[in-house]
């Protein structure tokens, strides 16, 4: 028996959106699927990635740096987008800044039953603040990326990007 | 314990072109003491996150001097960001904090063991390259200036006299302040920052 691998979401592809996009930093928390990524985008010179201690921080910090003139995004796990809901109030919608956040989905899958309250939660959060969001689960969905930065940069709101690949993840 | 107005008209003396965040109820009277409006700015509130933002903009403007007046009822909110601060390393920021013992908006209810803290401690042992605290206005004055000029982050902790207030929220009388969209834009503006 055959068993052909399920498309995936590459590393790779997540920084060439940034890169193309203008992407100056990354603030982060990265979780127990991004190691890969993470150093990935460390190599990058062209990019500062700024580790956080708690999520709410990453959606100031990224405030600080619009302020600047710079281009961040915002890289955490679904858990701690919840955790943040009064950052993502204070310091994103009502600042009127674009910003990309790019949310690892866990618990999410589009087989099997949900089981996991992170990803029962995700997109009832997202719409309670009216955060539109794209999700993202292999390279060809990649371009998907851009249109949210497009779309960010349009209405000076955040726009989410769902990475449904958590269980993938951008280990090797 | 030292008047919050003590330290910014000292504190002002030394500010040179820093860009200056106020925050918390004894950064409300700043305004009375800067000279340089168009540099200070306000990055809004949520839960202690202003710090965060003061970081973000310290490493965004890696040649502008950053100067943010926290409270020690946010930075309890958010103590973590002191290891972010200190991770990042930002040369340029200076984190003074007006440690008035209270929450002062609400009431003047304490903050969690708000007189055995060592907020500079925490500071310094967080990875800050150097930390201060003074309770005496001639202390301070003989060192902001070496404050000013030293490799950031540099954490200086003030214990001041608690503005309280007790008038219902819809009862107390603000001065006019500009909003933080206005404050950002003269900021931007002032630094040729592109809005777009």
């Amino acid at each position: 028996m055959v068993t052909q691998q399920a498309a995936v979401l590459s590393p790779e592809a997540m920084v060439e959106e940034f890169q193309k996009n203008g992407v100056t930093h990354v603030v982060t928390i990265p979780d127990s699927e991004t190691n890969y990524l993470y150093e990935l985008m460390k190599d990058q010179p062209w990019l500062d990635v700024v580790p956080a201690s708690r999520e709410g921080e990453t959606f100031a910090i990224a405030l600080g740096l619009l302020v600047a003139g710079q281009t961040p995004v915002v890289l955490i796990q679904n858990t701690g987008m919840m955790e943040s809901g009064d950052s993502i109030r204070g310091m994103v919608l009502d600042a009127g800044f674009p910003l990309v956040m790019v949310v690892g989905y866990r618990g999410w899958n589009r087989h099997g039953v949900i089981t996991d309250s992170a990803a029962r939660y995700t997109e009832p959060f997202l719409n309670a603040f009216r955060i539109n969001y794209y999700l993202v689960e292999q390279n060809d969905d990649s371009p998907r990326i851009s249109t949210a930065f497009e779309e960010a940069r349009a209405t000076k709101r955040p726009v989410a990007i769902l990475v449904g690949d958590e269980y993938h993840g951008f280990n090797r | 314990m030292i008047h919050a107005e003590d330290v910014f008209r000292v504190f002002q003396e030394h500010r040179g072109d820093a860009i200056v965040i106020p925050t918390g109820t004894s950064g409300r009277r700043w305004g009375e003491f800067s000279t340089n409006e168009n540099r200070d700015l306000n990055l809004g509130g949520a839960m202690g996150q202003t710090t965060s933002a003061a970081l973000g903009l310290a490493l965004g403007l890696p040649d502008e001097k950053v100067v943010l007046f926290d409270s020690e009822g946010a930075l309890l909110m958010n103590m973590g960001i002191l290891a972010t601060i200190a991770g990042k390393k930002p040369q340029n920021f200076c984190h003074i904090l007006l440690d008035n013992e209270c929450y002062a908006t609400t009431g003047g209810q304490p903050v969690p063991n708000a007189q055995e803290i060592n907020y500079a401690g925490v500071a310094k042992e967080s990875g800050y390259s150097s930390a201060y605290s003074f309770d005496d206005l001639e202390e301070f004055a003989t060192n902001v200036e070496e404050i000013m000029q030293a490799t950031g982050p540099v954490f200086v902790a003030i214990k001041v006299v608690p503005q309280i207030e007790n008038e219902p929220i819809g009862m107390r009388v603000r001065p006019p302040t500009r909003s933080r969209a206005e404050t950002i834009r003269d900021l931007q503006s002032e630094l040729g920052i592109s809005a777009d």
